[in-house]
């Protein structure tokens, strides 16, 4: 699974950690994860992540 | 020194004549800054952030004129950084238990910056405290411009206090936009979005849009740094809308070091090329080795393309070239275009360099870098007025 970017403030998103500040739980893909989640540093959507 | 804003709300901040690095030494400040606090009077009294900690006594001096510090019932920190909270750590140790309202990322920085477990309360978007006549709303503003920043919106008097967002290094004993000079004013604001907010311009679009979505009256923005905007407030919100929207005038800026003065005359005859073929675009030229970075960010803001030279040197390019172009990879620019150009002895590699730095950091490439073989005779001259020539018809 790929991690991802988010390309505001540099926050990588790693579905082997998940994250636990919105409940993703590990070994969620990214494309998994739902739609109105955002960055957990910066509180942009996922549209604003990129592949790393 | 103090400034009574209205009835209940104090400037009790500090005006920084001599600052003149910031951020460490990456921010140029020519015209000082200031750094303010505030301090609001009700049923409930309120501090609103401090100063930068070298003026910590000096700011607890000047607070104890307006308020027994015993009488501060809250502390708002509406960010961490040190140029607002610096005082904190002697002004807790007067008032220690002092709630301290923040988001749950400014107790993370606020810890990580002082490591001390101070009495926080955690806000979030849309919680209120209520102080006696008056409420105080908060706002998140996520990287606005760190992860922790917010704005508090005092109700009855229609205060927005921004922290960063509408600031500017600007010391005036004024401290109001209707009583300053507008072209500093402007200068110094656009620079100050220009370095420091240019990044998030997304987010800043957003935020605008919610906090106009909650159709609070504002009277009067009250930042962290320069002059208060009172009269007319909004015209400093507009000027973000438009800054943020990938914000450009019809201007190319030339930017280049130079050892021998070849790179300079190329860059001098592109100038030229460019004005053959595009008569209304401004074209600005700088030596970035004796130029100031935070000015020249604040001119590739502005700009619609840039054009950026070095001589080849040690198989690379000029050490100033490399600070001013991770200077404007930071800023995450969009919708600009560049192009290269620079003068080398045997191997030439600076255009190849600056070329891909740029690709990197968003531009569109306009055209083949052109580099040009020792001192440039009147044939290479006339190539790169050509180059200019070509490279001003694209930005008609």
């Amino acid at each position: 699974m790929k991690k991802y970017v988010c390309t505001i403030c540099g926050y990588i998103y790693d579905p082997e950690i998940g994250d636990a500040y919105s409940g993703i739980k590990p070994g969620t893909s990214f494309e998994e994860i739902p739609d109105d989640w955002v960055c957990p540093v910066c509180g942009v959507d996922k549209d604003s992540f990129e592949v790393k | 020194m103090s400034i009574k804003i209205t009835e209940n709300v104090t400037w009790v901040g500090k005006t920084d004549w001599e600052l003149r690095k910031f951020h460490g030494d990456e921010y140029t400040t020519p015209k000082g800054s200031s750094y303010n606090s505030y301090l609001i009077k009700d049923k409930k009294n309120v501090l609103i952030d401090t100063v930068w900690k070298p003026y910590t006594k000096e700011f607890i001096d000047n607070l104890k004129k307006e308020i027994n510090l015993n009488d501060i019932d809250y502390i708002i920190v509406n960010h961490a950084e040190s140029d607002h909270s610096g005082a904190l750590p002697e002004l807790l140790k007067e008032i220690p238990n002092t709630p301290i309202y923040c988001t749950s990322n400014g107790v993370k920085l606020l810890k990580g910056h002082y490591h001390e477990n101070w009495n926080f309360v955690e806000v979030k978007t849309g919680d209120k405290l209520n102080i006696g006549e008056r409420e105080i709303i908060f706002i998140e503003a996520k990287m606005l411009h760190w992860p922790d920043t917010m704005f508090s919106y005092l109700t009855e008097d229609n205060i927005l206090f921004s922290n960063d967002g509408f600031g500017q290094h600007y010391c005036s004993e004024f401290m109001y936009n209707d009583l300053v000079d507008q072209a500093e004013l402007y200068t110094e604001a656009l620079k100050y979005y220009a370095n420091i907010l240019t990044p998030f311009n997304k987010l800043i679009i957003n935020k605008i849009n919610e906090i106009s979505a909650l159709n609070l009256p504002i009277k009067i923005i009250c930042p962290s740094h320069g002059i208060i905007w009172r009269d007319n407030p909004l015209q400093i919100v507009n000027k973000y809308l438009e800054w943020a929207n990938d914000y450009q005038e019809n201007q190319v800026t030339i930017i280049y070091d130079t050892m021998w003065n070849s790179t300079r005359r190329m860059a001098e005859s592109i100038a030229l090329g460019i004005k053959q073929s595009n008569k209304d675009i401004i074209v600005k030229l700088f030596n970035c080795a004796r130029s100031d970075n935070t000015n020249l960010v604040g001119e590739v803001f502005k700009s619609k393309a840039i054009i950026i030279g070095s001589s080849t040197i040690n198989k690379g390019i000029l050490s100033s070239i490399a600070a001013i172009l991770e200077h404007i990879k930071g800023q995450c620019f969009k919708k600009k275009k560049a192009v290269a150009f620079g003068s080398y002895g045997w191997s030439g590699e600076s255009v190849n360099i600056i070329t891909e730095e740029l690709k990197k950091s968003g531009f569109e490439i306009l055209e083949e870098g052109i580099k040009l073989i020792w001192v440039p005779d009147q044939e290479g001259l006339k190539k790169c007025i050509e180059f200019g020539s070509k490279i001003g018809q694209k930005l008609i």
